[in-house]
């Protein structure tokens, strides 16, 4: 599947595209097939979202992986500092994403 | 300390007021982010993986407790608790909001601080060595020349466009704790046969994808004409510099396109024409500057016995002090590299800790380090006991300086968006593997550095081992390289062989570390005994 991230302006908290809006949640993100670059030229002029990108990515049962570990890292949060990451209290969040 | 006068703060202020502006115009549309990217990487801020990441200066890494623990305070107030000390004596904070950015800029001007030239293609902050003004072994201060150089290099709307980033580092001592050699300009402060002070220019070297240690350009630079001289180093750069390709438009491959010679050549032909104009700063000027660098007040007459009865403290006060040029006080580099810890990461209540020792013992000022710790450089020998005690309650007396665990991390992957791998996990791993402190102080001196990537902001080429993440096929490899120093024995490293994964590579340090036990000779560090007997063995033990 093709998903949507970027930044959020204010914030710049990482966000995911969940079809309406923007998801801290990578397992919210959705499909966009061809939409990507409209999506994301209609977010970014509404000031919706900063420094935007497509990614590929796998649903699973559960969840939804991107391809790269980078955006894995960046949908979980440092690796190093869990308490900060979406997941504080999973202690296998880290290996997961790599 | 250098204190600002009336046009610093005045600078400083309409700086917070302009950026405040254009943040307001960014977030109400006006500005789009390929018009708001320059300005915002113009005060320091960043977009990095999880959120916007603020760089602020801290010129020559010098601080007072008051700066110290405001940046405690703005780890807490606008950030999530922590902050990050790099290898450019700045700190870095990981979780900035955009909204909030005209407010922490506006806090530190408060206290003589910015972000100003923390990025872009301009002159950034000016290194130093952090022992300035307490060494034993220093010729002058070399801080008042840096801050001579920071006034010049400061809004200097001729350097503002450069073709790519520039740093300057400035020592005054034969022992280079700065890594001088390794910016693109570096300056040593000497002494001609008639005992006057001048500067002697390195120009061209660098780290990054195409390590450089860079030549000698000139031998003597009279002190006052020194601005001059850089300005001629960096017109010439300014004027051929590879403006075409962003890999090759640092000075260091410019000086080693074109050769020292030649470039050195152009340089002096723009020196004696600056020289005519009579641009050089007037010494009553420099005489101003230099007053703010007096020594601090050192009570004269004091003992330098120190009570060793705690065997604990008597092993970080071997490890962790050094000698002071004043009878009586000593240097404490705080080590922010607790096993299993992230190097260089301090907390909220740590930095404002030691903001508060750094006022009660050290006359009021600290030092960040290049090596990510922190200095308090002027303390009385009689309170480095309890001094000792109040560190190692914070989690901050690891008597651990310049041995295995002090490694150098860049953020990697944890954090940059630029990684190719994870630098902090690996330094963790490491430390852990090697906690046993007997074994660390065995092994004596030994500088690891770890990158993330080629950038080479964790120093991996100079380090005595050096760790380079890399991508290979979307999964994190870790090369490994030995021979480097950034000290005054410059050197670059060189790769042992075929990459490993983050397990692998920390065995094959131990074999390496292993290989340097059996074949030391007497006095040798690591990095002599590599240099005498070659990578041979070590191949043979880490790929055999
Ligand atoms: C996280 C955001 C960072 C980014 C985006 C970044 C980017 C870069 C880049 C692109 C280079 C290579 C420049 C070139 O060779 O032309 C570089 C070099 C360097 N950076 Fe960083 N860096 C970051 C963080 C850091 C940190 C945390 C430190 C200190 C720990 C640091 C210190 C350095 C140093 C010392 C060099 C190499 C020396 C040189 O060639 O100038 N940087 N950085
Ligand atoms: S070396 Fe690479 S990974 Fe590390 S901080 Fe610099 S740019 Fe980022």
């Amino acid at each position: 599947m093709k998903i949507l991230t970027g930044n959020d302006l204010g914030s710049g908290d990482v966000v995911w595209w969940d079809g309406k809006g923007w998801s801290r949640d990578v397992n919210d993100a959705v499909d966009v097939g061809d939409a990507a670059d409209a999506i994301l030229a209609a977010e970014e002029a509404a000031r919706r979202v900063n420094a935007s990108y497509a990614i590929a990515a796998t649903q699973t049962a559960d969840d939804v992986r991107p391809a790269h570990i980078k955006d894995r890292i960046r949908a979980l949060g440092p690796t190093v500092r869990l308490d900060l990451s979406l997941r504080p209290g999973d202690p296998d969040a880290a290996k997961q994403v790599i | 300390m250098y204190q600002y006068d009336s046009y610093d703060q005045a600078m400083v202020d309409a700086r917070v007021e302009e950026f405040r502006g254009q943040v307001a115009r960014r977030l109400s549309g006006e500005l789009t982010e390929d018009q708001f990217k320059p300005l915002r990487l113009k005060n320091g801020l960043y977009l990095q993986l999880h959120a916007y990441m603020l760089r602020v200066a801290i010129p020559y890494g010098t601080l007072s407790g008051k700066q110290m623990r405001l940046l405690g305070d703005i780890a807490d107030k606008y950030d999530r608790g922590y902050g990050h000390f790099t290898t450019r004596q700045n700190i870095q904070y990981n979780w900035i909001k955009l909204d909030d950015t005209p407010d922490i800029l506006a806090d530190l001007a408060t206290v003589e601080m910015h972000a100003i030239q923390t990025s872009g293609n301009c002159i950034r902050n000016i290194s130093s060595d952090h022992f300035a003004g307490a060494a034993a072994d220093e010729l002058v201060d070399p801080r008042p020349y840096a801050e001579l150089l920071r006034q010049w290099s400061s809004f200097h709307p001729e350097f503002d466009y450069l073709p790519r980033k520039f740093k300057i580092a400035v020592i005054a001592s034969d022992t280079d704790r700065a890594a001088m050699r390794l910016h693109d300009i570096g300056i040593q402060m000497v002494a001609n046969e008639a005992g006057e002070i001048g500067a002697r220019f390195y120009v061209g070297g660098g780290m990054g994808r195409t390590p450089m240690i860079a030549p000698v350009i000139r031998e003597f630079v009279p002190a006052l004409q020194m601005i001059s001289y850089a300005e001629a180093c960096l017109r010439v750069y300014n004027r051929y510099g590879r403006r075409d390709n962003k890999y090759k438009a640092r000075i260091k491959i410019l000086v080693h396109e074109i050769g020292a010679d030649e470039y050195r050549r152009q340089v002096e032909e723009e020196f004696a024409h600056i020289l005519t104009l009579g641009l050089e700063p007037p010494q009553a000027e420099f005489d101003r500057i230099a007053a703010f660098f007096a020594d601090p007040g050192f009570e004269s007459g004091l003992s330098d016995a120190v009570d060793r009865s705690d065997p604990d403290f008597a092993l970080w006060l071997d490890q962790n002090t050094a000698a002071h040029k004043q009878p009586g006080y000593a240097v404490v580099v705080i080590s922010l590299k607790p096993t299993g810890g992230i190097p260089g990461d301090a907390s909220a209540d740590q930095i404002r800790l030691m903001g508060d020792l750094g006022t009660a013992y050290s006359l009021d000022e600290l030092r960040v380090t290049h090596t990510q710790n922190i200095v308090l450089p002027h303390v009385k020998k009689a309170d480095l006991y309890t001094l000792w005690q109040k560190l190692d309650v914070a989690g901050l007396a690891s008597a651990n300086l310049d041995l295995i665990s002090d490694i150098i991390a860049c953020p990697g992957l944890d954090y940059c968006s630029l990684a190719n791998a994870r630098s902090i996990p690996l330094a963790q791993k490491i430390s852990k593997r090697f906690a046993d402190m007997d074994r660390q102080r065995d092994l004596g001196e030994l500088k690891l550095k770890i990158s993330g990537c080629i950038n080479a902001c964790g120093h991996h080429h100079a380090g005595h081992i050096g760790i380079l993440g890399v991508d290979r096929k979307g999964t994190e490899n870790y090369q490994l390289s030995f021979g480097g120093s950034e000290a005054a024995d410059t050197s670059l490293g060189v790769i042992t062989g075929p990459g490993f994964s983050e397990d692998g590579v920390v065995d094959a340090l131990e074999k390496a570390t292993d290989v340097y036990l059996t074949q030391r000779s007497e006095g040798e560090r690591f990095l002599d005994t590599y240099r005498r007997i070659g990578m041979a063995p070590f191949k043979e033990a880490i790929y055999g």
